[in-house]
């Protein structure tokens, strides 16, 4: 029940929001309100949940549409609490940012980050194929209408080709849906089988490439993220990213070992290809946003060499940077949006020395940064090292490729926090921009400290995700 | 004395119904003063869709096996009651939206006519011999020509009607020749009868299927005969289009699937593929064209020929699931069918003038229940989830793939790709601009109050959704009504 509970909460509370005529300030602070209740019942959950045990938790089934083996069946295993949690938390900084912000037309705009947050909970608990699918396509509802309606200058063109490329992901992967279904007899994923047949799984992989993005499916990102106001940017990067992941973790590798077996070298070698390459663009980028929009694909490139490494440290890895990599990106894309605010832009032209007289934001963007860039002993250098010792085993290049990748990643968040603190004040900073106010603060500051904690504590995640800690043979084995 | 057919009133009672309810629009409109008339006459209409419903939905639950009636012209099972159903309760939501509709005169008429349809259809379903079924087909669609030149003060309204005359004139003298065709190579008119007279590889019988197909493929507006669709579509009132591109679409997809699968289980090899062609051929041209409209009512007539088409798939399943899943199909298709419409004919009443996608400009912040309706309704079109319209998707591809047609699945999945292109555009007009960049202004001033457009609107759209939630309930009748065929 608990796991329902958190699905709708958002749900219901974006439709209480939506329909209460309360005053601008007021909706804004009831979403907020319901986005922190979204993550005491997390909490609430978590401390129910039994990581030493490790199987699907929380579990509820409920028959929806018999005929065809449809059901309601939600639950979570360790792993996809931990997104969860992390969606739960991503949200309500996000939420809170847009109360902050003051957005136009609040009731619906706040009604319709509730609506995303509780379609990305339902999608990592689903239990159920058509119900993924469901929750999955349902994230690009809320998406469409809040990158085209609060985005920036070009949103028309950004929801276009958002809303083209993970169509087309998400239609093939219905028609993988009804193949998959209905030659199983059944849509739940605790019952179904495996197949062999690679054109269905095909459709999976595609889908959620498109959706993570990893090259060369990534066409849709750099205008996405440049155009949506920023805390959608933060969302779409930080959490609906991870709904690839999970698929790959949850579908694509335990329905379908055959044909995972047959392509994990393609997989990998794109995979490499968009870590090198991403991280690239990320360094060429002239604005903030660019920056951390093409980090965010390589880092997606990254945790795809770990789940293809499929081995345990990979996998581990892969969950441990997924969690650790949605808090990154979501207090960057915040931090950059204070910037702009303070600015009127986020071009680096226009931007620099910051840091003086400003020294609450040069000491949190920093911060971030440097667990952004992985330096030892953060959570994300952690992530990095069990995917380098993980996808070790499947050649050493692909390791030189990870190692590569942390160095430009040192480059460009360097880039971006020298382009932005130091140097020498650029023409777009005032000297009445304020120092990051409270507010802000109480927004960035818990993802940065739970940054800290997994910094401290990685093995809190890595070592609770799957049962028994042996992610490579419960996936092997099809989480039975 | 002479034998008389035993009638079996109470099968008859939904046609009859919306029967009675027609005469009694036509004595309004006589008898009462001209003040009382469009309430009236509108109150007996809703009344008779809703008698027709219930009665319907009686006949449905009373009836466990088929039965003939009337020397074996007409069937009563529980397909033809669940269509009933279907129709019924959208000729009744139609009356909602026709109620405002700005008209000086005529409304018993109009009325009158639109329950006469609706008997016809209602009729039409139950038909079991080739005479019945073109008695059903040529009565429902005399009203409908008549409906579409009912507003004659409208440019393009006569225009449309008379397109539609001829084309569907054409389209009823091809269903009636292959119907004499049938009947020469059989020498039976029973659906069943045909089944079990025929013989093998008659060129005539093939012809005469290849035309029945052909002229009900007109009503359906599947492609390629479908020319008269968006130019009907556009010239119509826009409440008679509403009624158009749901009921005549139901009764017609129906009759199909009883036709080919009671009276020709024989050429099945050769009517799906036939069925399957006309399929892909609307669902490609549908949605093509579509792309191309700047008026909304005709973008939403190509979109209904592609509607066609996903309903085209269903039948050249040609099982058991496949009659399911049309059935479950055409419960949110006709509900967002009839409800975008209806937002149509709201934004047409408040402008004055023919709506197009710029005309919509900024209707969903103005009016939030109009904009929500419209854009779930776009969203169901195109197949999303939390709408109805994923699961008619979803039913009809997996319909297709048991049947061995997967290579049906993928055309349909790249159609829904296309189709995406015209619904979002216009959920992007309704929310990414605004009226007042473009300059639209209300024709008379505030808008119109229409309570009884909204309830219209606001059941479209519990359907649209609750079909979404409560797929199995739906699933589970339309199995019971798909058991009457003989698969």
């Amino acid at each position: 029940m608990l796991t329902t509970f958190l699905i709708l909460l958002p749900l219901v509370g974006a439709l209480v929001v939506a329909s209460l005529p309360l005053p601008r300030t007021a909706t804004a602070g009831l979403a907020f309100l319901v986005a922190l209740m979204e993550v005491g019942l997390w909490i609430v959950a978590a401390l129910q949940f039994d990581f030493d045990d490790g199987g699907l938790q929380l579990g509820t089934t409920r028959e929806w549409v018999e005929s065809l083996g449809i059901s309601y069946s939600v639950g979570f295993y360790g792993f996809s609490l931990w997104l969860a949690g992390v969606t739960v938390v991503v949200s309500a900084a996000a939420i809170g940012y847009a109360l902050w912000a003051g957005r136009d037309r609040p009731r619906a705009y706040h009604a319709l980050l509730l609506f995303l947050s509780g379609a990305v909970v339902a999608t990592f608990a689903a239990q159920d194929l058509l119900l993924f699918y469901v929750s999955f396509e349902a994230m690009l509802i809320p998406l469409y209408v809040l990158v085209g309606v609060w985005g920036g200058a070009r949103r028309l063109a950004a929801t276009l080709t958002l809303v083209v490329y993970t169509m087309v992901g998400s239609l093939l992967m219905l028609a993988s849906v009804v193949a998959f279904g209905v030659s199983q007899g059944t849509f739940s994923l605790l019952e179904s089988g495996t197949s062999d047949n690679p054109w269905i799984f095909l459709g999976f992989a595609v889908a959620f490439a498109i959706k993570a993005p990893l090259f060369p499916f990534h066409g849709w990102l750099p205008l996405a993220y440049r155009e949506a106001p920023v805390e959608v940017s933060a969302l779409l990067s930080a959490i609906v990213s991870k709904a690839a992941i999970y698929g790959f973790l949850r579908i694509a590798l335990p329905k379908f070992p055959e044909p995972v077996d047959d392509l994990t070298v393609l997989i990998l070698v794109l995979s490499a290809a968009g870590l090198v390459y991403g991280s690239l663009l990320a360094f060429r980028a002239p604005d903030l946003r660019g920056i951390v929009a093409y980090s965010s694909m390589a880092q997606m490139g990254l945790i795809m060499l770990g789940v293809f490494a499929l081995n345990d440290l990979g996998l581990d890895g892969a969950v441990l940077q997924s969690v650790a990599h949605a808090l990154v990106s979501a207090s960057m894309f915040l931090l950059v949006g204070m910037v702009e605010r303070r600015c009127g832009t986020g071009e680096l032209d226009g931007l620099g020395g910051m840091a003086r007289g400003r020294p609450l934001l040069a000491t949190v963007l920093i911060t971030a940064g440097v667990i952004a860039l992985a330096v030892p002993g953060s959570a994300t250098f952690a992530g990095e090292f069990l995917i380098m010792a993980g996808v070790y085993d499947e050649g050493w290049g692909y390791a030189a490729i990870v190692a590569l990748g942390i160095v430009l990643a040192a480059m460009y968040t360097l880039r971006l926090i020298s382009a932005v603190l130091h140097v020498r004040p650029g023409p777009a900073v005032r000297d009445e921009a304020l120092d990051l106010r409270p507010g802000e603060l109480a927004l960035v500051l818990p993802l940065v400290a739970c940054l800290l904690v997994l910094s401290a504590w990685p093995a809190l995640v890595s070592q609770s995700s799957f049962p028994d800690d042996r992610p490579a043979q419960v996936i092997a084995e099809g989480f039975r | 004395m002479i034998d008389t057919p035993k009638v079996d009133w109470f099968a008859l009672s939904p046609t009859l119904a919306l029967l009675g309810a027609s005469g009694v629009a036509l004595m309004i409109a006589v008898l009462l003063p001209p003040w009382m008339r469009r309430g009236a006459s509108a109150a007996t209409a809703f009344l008779g869709f809703a008698v027709a419903a219930v009665l319907a939905g009686l006949v449905f639950a009373e009836t466990r096996t088929p039965a003939s009636l009337i020397a074996e012209s007409m069937t009563r099972d529980r397909l033809a009651a669940l269509a009933q159903v279907i129709l019924a309760v959208t000729g009744g939501v139609v009356v909602l939206v026709s109620w405002a509709e700005r008209r000086r005169a005529g409304h018993g008429e109009y009325y009158a006519l639109l329950t006469a349809a609706g008997a016809g259809m209602v009729f039409f379903v139950g038909a079991e011999n080739l005479m019945t079924l073109f008695l059903g087909l040529e009565w429902f669609s005399l009203c409908l020509y008549v409906l579409v030149a009912f507003d004659t003060d409208r440019a393009g309204s006569l225009e449309a009607s008379l397109k539609y005359l001829i084309v569907g004139g054409f389209g009823s003298a091809v269903l009636l020749f292959g119907s004499a065709l049938v009947y020469g190579a059989t020498g039976e008119i029973g659906f069943s009868q045909i089944a079990g007279a025929a013989a093998g590889d008659d060129a005539f019988l093939l012809a005469g299927l290849a035309m029945i197909l052909a002229g009900l493929a007109f009503k359906v507006s599947a492609a390629p005969f479908h020319m008269w669709t968006p130019d009907v579509y556009e010239g119509a009132p826009t409440s008679v289009t509403a009624f158009m591109s749901a009921a005549t679409k139901t009764a017609a997809m129906v009759v199909a699937f009883r036709v080919l699968v009671t009276a020709f289980p024989e050429e099945s090899e050769i009517w799906t593929i036939a069925v399957a062609v006309l399929a892909c051929v609307s669902l490609a041209w549908g949605n093509l064209a579509a792309l191309a409209q700047r008026d909304l009512k005709r973008l939403l007539a190509y979109s209904s020929i592609s509607h066609a088409g996903f309903l085209l798939i269903a039948v050249a399943a040609g099982s058991e699931r496949g009659l399911e899943a049309l059935l479950f199909y055409l419960v949110p298709y006709s509900a967002m069918s009839v409800g975008s419409f209806a937002v149509v004919a709201a934004r047409e009443r408040e402008l004055g003038r023919a709506v197009t996608l710029e005309s919509l400009a900024g209707l969903g912040w103005e009016r939030p229940l109009y904009g929500v309706a419209m854009w779930v309704f776009m969203l169901g079109f195109a197949g999303f989830p939390l709408t109805g319209g994923l699961f008619g998707k979803l039913f009809v591809f997996s319909a297709a793939y048991d049947a061995g047609d997967w290579w049906l699945v993928l055309v349909g999945v790249a159609a829904t790709m296309i189709s995406l292109a015209y619904y979002l555009n216009v959920v992007r007009w309704l929310y990414m601009r605004s009226g007042a960049e473009l300059r639209l202004a209300p024709a008379g001033g505030s808008p119109p109050y229409d309570p009884a457009l909204a309830v219209a609107v606001a059941a479209s759209l519990v359907v649209t959704v609750g079909s979404f939630f409560a797929a199995q309930p739906i699933l589970d009748l339309a199995a019971d009504a798909a058991s009457s065929l003989p698969f």
